[in-house]
């Protein structure tokens, strides 16, 4: 193995694989390599450092040298303090700002209105669900004021019909109940109310109503035709108010022989056999004569 | 010179046993080094925690552990909470980025279940088109943040994580927008910041948690459906709210253990 008495000698390391499997084909390689003769470690009598040793050792300290300052420069800082993840990233999430304040924060300033809407149905809707994040409100309260609805948009998200709304939530239907009047000229956002009995028909029944404004039977109440049970107010399904059942009913002002030249009459008799009249006529909106 | 430590004519106190090293004394010293190593590499010692970390004492994440719970039967769909979170943590105003979002179901009398949450239910829900509806009701969704999250297994960086107060986070400094965890979370509340262009997610608004608020969407929940608190520890209202519920989580098969309860759960929300 040793020649010479230099340390490095340069060996011709030759050798032949043969594959078997591939057939015939043999590869030949052959590689200068240098190598280190130890002339050190074999002097005298005791066991001598085998020679590759030392290099491999040289070899895995440049390796773990290098994977040191890899990870120095890779690894960021903080990184594995906590778990598996940079401990800092949780510090710059958490000092992100806040735009909903809170609804604690309100009742410092606002006490009043927060006790009347505790007391009320809308104990759990907070301030900010309707007037929107108040952090920089209370910030600046001067300068920045949060969001009053007025309209009717803010109510309707919540109290709009909808079949996929849970069972006994209050909703009403936007298209007939009073278009165009903000909800809150009826009920206070901060107390409402449960549903109180309507003073008039036109509260339910306001298409019909409408409709029979500008129609003939304008002036007619609905109390003349339609006689309402008390409790179909507090209960509308419970007990449903009566319909007339006859022509003679209508004929009260329409038979001939009323004095009232003004009403259309017809002849009870023969007028529209066998039919009952709101079959042709529909009487909230008759048609002219 | 270094060859002198091997000369073995050199004299020595003792006689040497052996010129290179003795095999005990190798032996010895490396167990007295692997004791003294042993507590730092299994993590008995913390070395921040041993410094220590928070000085002042304002928020420690260790006495907390973060959970949510939903109550689908008090939800009415008005998507305030989608509202709220979009505001809070500066999601992106379009359709489908959201870190929670409401799902209409409709379940119909020949048993087929349709799902739909229009821009998250942001815009209201159009009427029901199906004849013949069984039942239909309104279903928050959002991340579960769970025990055993699979969106933290896949991250090859480490750029997401869970703290120690339960909630999982993305490191949107570190991460590389690989896409890995999307991919993973069984349930779709993970999505690719368009501006950013990393991981983003439903956080429990942690920048809240630290500051004692509960998260923004529970701030404005206003039926309750949604309910914050600890998993386990001190009495709040979702131990209330799992003391008095038969609890479920979405996809339970999948052994993820979420920690966003749900109660009176129909049986077809997945």
């Amino acid at each position: 193995m040793r020649v010479g008495g230099s340390d490095y000698d340069k060996y011709e390391l030759s050798f032949t694989i043969a594959s078997q499997c591939a057939g015939s084909t043999s590869v030949h390689i052959r590689a200068l390599m240098p190598r280190y003769s130890g002339s050190r470690f074999r002097g005298g009598d005791g066991p001598r450092m085998p020679q590759q040793v030392p290099r491999l050792v040289f070899v895995f300290a440049v390796a773990l040298l290098a994977m040191v300052i890899a990870r120095w420069y890779l690894v960021p800082d903080t990184f594995g303090d906590i778990g598996h993840y940079r401990a800092a990233a949780v510090d710059s999430i958490a000092a992100r700002p806040m735009k909903y304040a809170g609804h604690q924060q309100c009742t410092l300033c606002h006490s009043p209105i927060q006790e009347a809407r505790l007391a009320s149905n809308h104990k759990g809707v907070r301030c900010e669900v309707c007037h929107g994040p108040a952090a920089a409100h209370i910030a600046a309260p001067m300068e920045v004021k949060p969001s009053i609805p007025r309209g009717r948009d803010q109510c309707i998200l919540c109290h709009a019909f909808n079949p996929s709304r849970p069972t006994g939530f209050p909703q009403i239907d936007p298209v007939v109940h009073n278009p165009l009047t903000p909800c809150k000229d009826c009920h206070d956002p901060h107390a409402p109310e449960p549903p109180v009995v309507p003073e008039s028909c036109a509260a339910c029944h306001g298409e019909i109503a409408r409709q029979k404004l500008v129609s003939h039977h304008a002036s007619l109440e609905c109390e003349v035709c339609h006689a309402a049970p008390v409790t179909h107010k507090s209960n509308p399904r419970s007990a449903r108010p009566s319909k007339p059942t006859d022509r003679s009913f209508c004929g009260a002002c329409h038979a001939i022989g009323d004095p009232r030249a003004a009403i259309p009459q017809i002849d009870l008799q023969t007028h529209g056999q066998p039919y009952t009249c709101w079959q042709c006529h529909y009487p909230h909106h008759p048609e002219a004569p | 010179m270094s060859t002198a430590r091997f000369d073995p004519t050199r004299s020595r106190s003792e006689p040497p046993a052996s010129p290179v090293l003795d095999r005990r004394r190798f032996l010895g010293e490396a167990a007295a080094g692997a004791c003294a190593a042993a507590p730092f590499l299994l993590g008995v010692v913390r070395l921040p925690a041993a410094f220590g970390q928070q000085p002042d004492g304002a928020y420690d994440a260790s006495e907390h552990y973060y959970g949510m719970g939903v109550d689908p039967r008090r939800c009415i769909g008005c998507a305030r909470c989608v509202a709220a979170c979009k505001t809070e943590n500066d999601v992106p105003a379009e359709p489908h980025f959201f870190n929670t979002w409401i799902e209409r179901y409709v379940i119909t009398e020949d048993d087929a279940v349709q799902v739909d949450s229009p821009n998250g239910g942001l815009d209201g829900f159009p009427p029901l088109t199906q004849a013949n509806v069984e039942r239909t009701f309104f279903v928050p969704k959002l991340c579960n943040h769970c025990d055993n999250p699979p969106c933290v297994q896949v991250c090859p960086v480490g750029a997401t994580f869970m703290t120690e107060d339960g909630v999982v986070l993305v490191d949107d400094e570190y991460c590389i927008g690989c896409r890995y965890c999307i991919q993973a979370c069984p349930y779709g509340a993970r999505y690719l910041h368009p501006e950013t262009h990393v991981a983003a997610k439903c956080t429990f608004c942690y920048h809240r948690l630290v500051r004692g608020q509960v998260p923004a969407c529970v701030e404005v929940c206003p039926t309750g459906a949604r309910i914050f608190g600890e998993v386990r520890g001190r009495a709040t209202p979702l131990a209330r709210f799992m003391r008095f519920n038969q609890i479920q989580v979405l996809k339970p098969h999948l052994n993820t253990a979420p920690k966003v309860l749900y109660a009176n759960l129909d049986g077809e929300v997945r």
